[in-house]
């Protein structure tokens, strides 16, 4: 069974159109990379995963439950959508490191804090506490930021700030975690190091959904690729049919103006 | 020069200010603590998004099977609260902090039947002035903080929704402290003008340090004609807007550890 599955979605802002009958399913330990030019709808696809848009049509499913149901209201309700939200993980193109906060701050935070509704929460604070900050402690490791746990936001580079972001969306154990083109706010010199550890989750078998504009990437770390072109899915495939050898004229177009620059 | 200070005139003059002043600093004091929190509120009310009528006129249009026109786009995007708390923001912002001094000392006396609702005497003046002083810093702070939370940016907020925070939650733990830095300076400038806007309580004799030095001219305090008094109201307002100038300092570089 697949872990998600996207069924008929179509979204609409006012009277343009910009998700039009947009399904695919993703298996577990997967990763799914979505290309495309701008404005073809890549970025809001990713945010209705996220409930940060809520599709006109269409329903996703989460190892087989129906989580969003465009027809059916029950499915919406605020309080059971932030809970739904946690099936996905979010990194943003701009990272939105809260600033305020150190790097391991923004890794703990959320985690902290839905640690509290927990009802043994009072009685066992400390420890719950101690091993979320243990936990965060480990994913800055893990991506190779041991040393930079203590520094706030404005005193790490780019390529820092993008891998705060990345472990602040694995704290939660997201089952989907999704890339809203990771590397594109970076300066060329810093986008390798944000790629190595997203192609470091893809051997670890994280299931991902990427947003991306790196085609040799998308190419070396895809099981699946989308290419979405004015709302629509035109093609859909393994990378070694989409990227190398595509079927639409669409999508040799797109590949072409890419590899030209 | 000392002995000027220890002339009788002098500690009558000096005694007198301290006590107005010290009204003045009530003043100071009342209006911060009532117009902080209400300014917020009125913040909130600006910005609410309530339009009752959207789903209606859209039900109606949707079953007559028709295209909004103007009105009915008007109809769907308007906002009463939002609307009114503008308007009064435009009314408060746009009259003189004198005239609504006086309009609420007086107008309801005028207008009601059973009199003026403020207390007899210096205490009444004294309500009068703080209910004029909050209600006008609370519109003035309220356009300040309004700024601030819509200057936070937006991938501040949907980054706490995707991490499953409350609104509330994103609001306490992510919002307010980027809003608080992005408004201490705006909100220096508005303190240290209601250090000495709060002279303009003198329009309806509240007997607060200008007062006080006022009388030594016109002779009510058995002293007259003697002008340095007013003069010397200047060093208590330079002694403690400098005073504000720099705690309101010390809080912006305690803030200073995070960029927004």
């Amino acid at each position: 069974m697949p872990i998600l599955e996207v069924h008929n979605i179509e979204k609409h802002f006012g009277k343009t159109r910009v998700l039009e009958d947009i399904s695919f399913s993703l298996e577990q330990g997967q990763a799914l990379a979505i290309i495309g030019s701008s404005g073809s709808g890549k970025t809001t696809l990713l945010r209705c995963l996220n409930f940060l848009e809520r599709p006109d049509v269409g329903t996703i499913s989460v190892n087989g439950d129906v989580i969003f149901d465009a027809s059916d209201p029950s499915t919406q309700k605020e309080a059971e959508v932030r809970r739904k939200r946690l099936h996905f993980g979010l990194v943003f193109q701009s990272f939105n490191l809260f600033p305020q906060y150190t790097a391991l701050r923004n890794v703990t935070l959320a985690k902290e804090l839905l640690a509290q509704e927990q009802p043994d929460f009072k009685s066992r604070k400390k420890e719950i506490l101690d091993q979320i900050e243990k936990e965060g402690q480990q994913l800055l490791e893990k991506m190779g930021l041991a040393d930079r746990a203590g520094h706030y936001p404005s005193q790490l580079s780019g390529g820092q700030q993008q891998r705060v972001a990345i472990a602040r969306a694995l704290a939660l154990h997201p089952d989907i975690l999704c890339f809203d083109e990771p590397t594109s706010a970076l300066d060329p010199e810093l986008t390798g190091e944000v790629l190595r550890v997203i192609k470091g989750l893809a051997e670890n078998h994280t299931t991902m959904v990427i947003v991306t504009h790196e085609m040799a990437f998308a190419r070396d770390v895809a099981d699946h690729v989308i290419f979405m072109d004015g709302g629509v899915i035109v093609e859909q495939g393994p990378p070694s049919q989409v990227i190398e050898n595509p079927q639409e004229e669409r999508t040799r177009h797109f590949l072409e103006r890419y590899s030209n620059g | 020069m000392i002995e000027f200070f220890q002339s009788p005139v002098t500690q009558t003059v000096l005694s007198a200010l301290n006590q107005g002043f010290i009204v003045t600093l009530e003043l100071f004091f009342i209006t911060l603590i009532g117009a902080i929190p209400l300014g917020l509120v009125i913040a909130f009310g600006s910005m609410n998004r309530w339009a009752p009528l959207a789903r209606p006129v859209r039900w109606f249009l949707h079953r007559r099977q028709r295209e909004p026109g103007r009105f009915s786009r008007w109809l769907i995007a308007l906002r009463p609260v939002s609307l009114i708390t503008r308007l009064l923001v435009w009314i408060v912002r746009g009259t003189p902090l004198i005239l609504q001094i006086i309009a609420i000392y007086y107008v309801p006396g005028l207008v009601m039947d059973g009199g003026t609702p403020w207390p007899r005497g210096e205490a009444g003046r004294m309500t009068a002035v703080c209910v004029a002083f909050i209600i006008n810093y609370a519109f003035y702070f309220s356009e300040i903080y309004r700024g601030g939370i819509q200057g936070v940016p937006s991938g501040q907020q949907e980054a706490g929704l995707v991490l499953g925070m409350t609104k509330r939650q994103i609001f306490f733990k992510v919002t307010l402290l980027q809003m608080v830095k992005r408004i201490v300076p705006p909100m220096s400038n508005e303190i240290i003008t209601l250090v000495k806007d709060t002279s303009l309580a003198r329009a309806i004799a509240l007997q607060e340090v200008i007062w006080a030095a006022e009388s030594f001219m016109k002779g009510n305090q058995g002293i007259s004609g003697i002008w340095w008094p007013l003069m010397f109201t200047a060093v208590y307002y330079l002694a403690f807007s400098a005073i504000v100038t720099m705690l309101l300092g010390r809080l912006e570089k305690r803030l200073d550890y995070f960029q927004v």
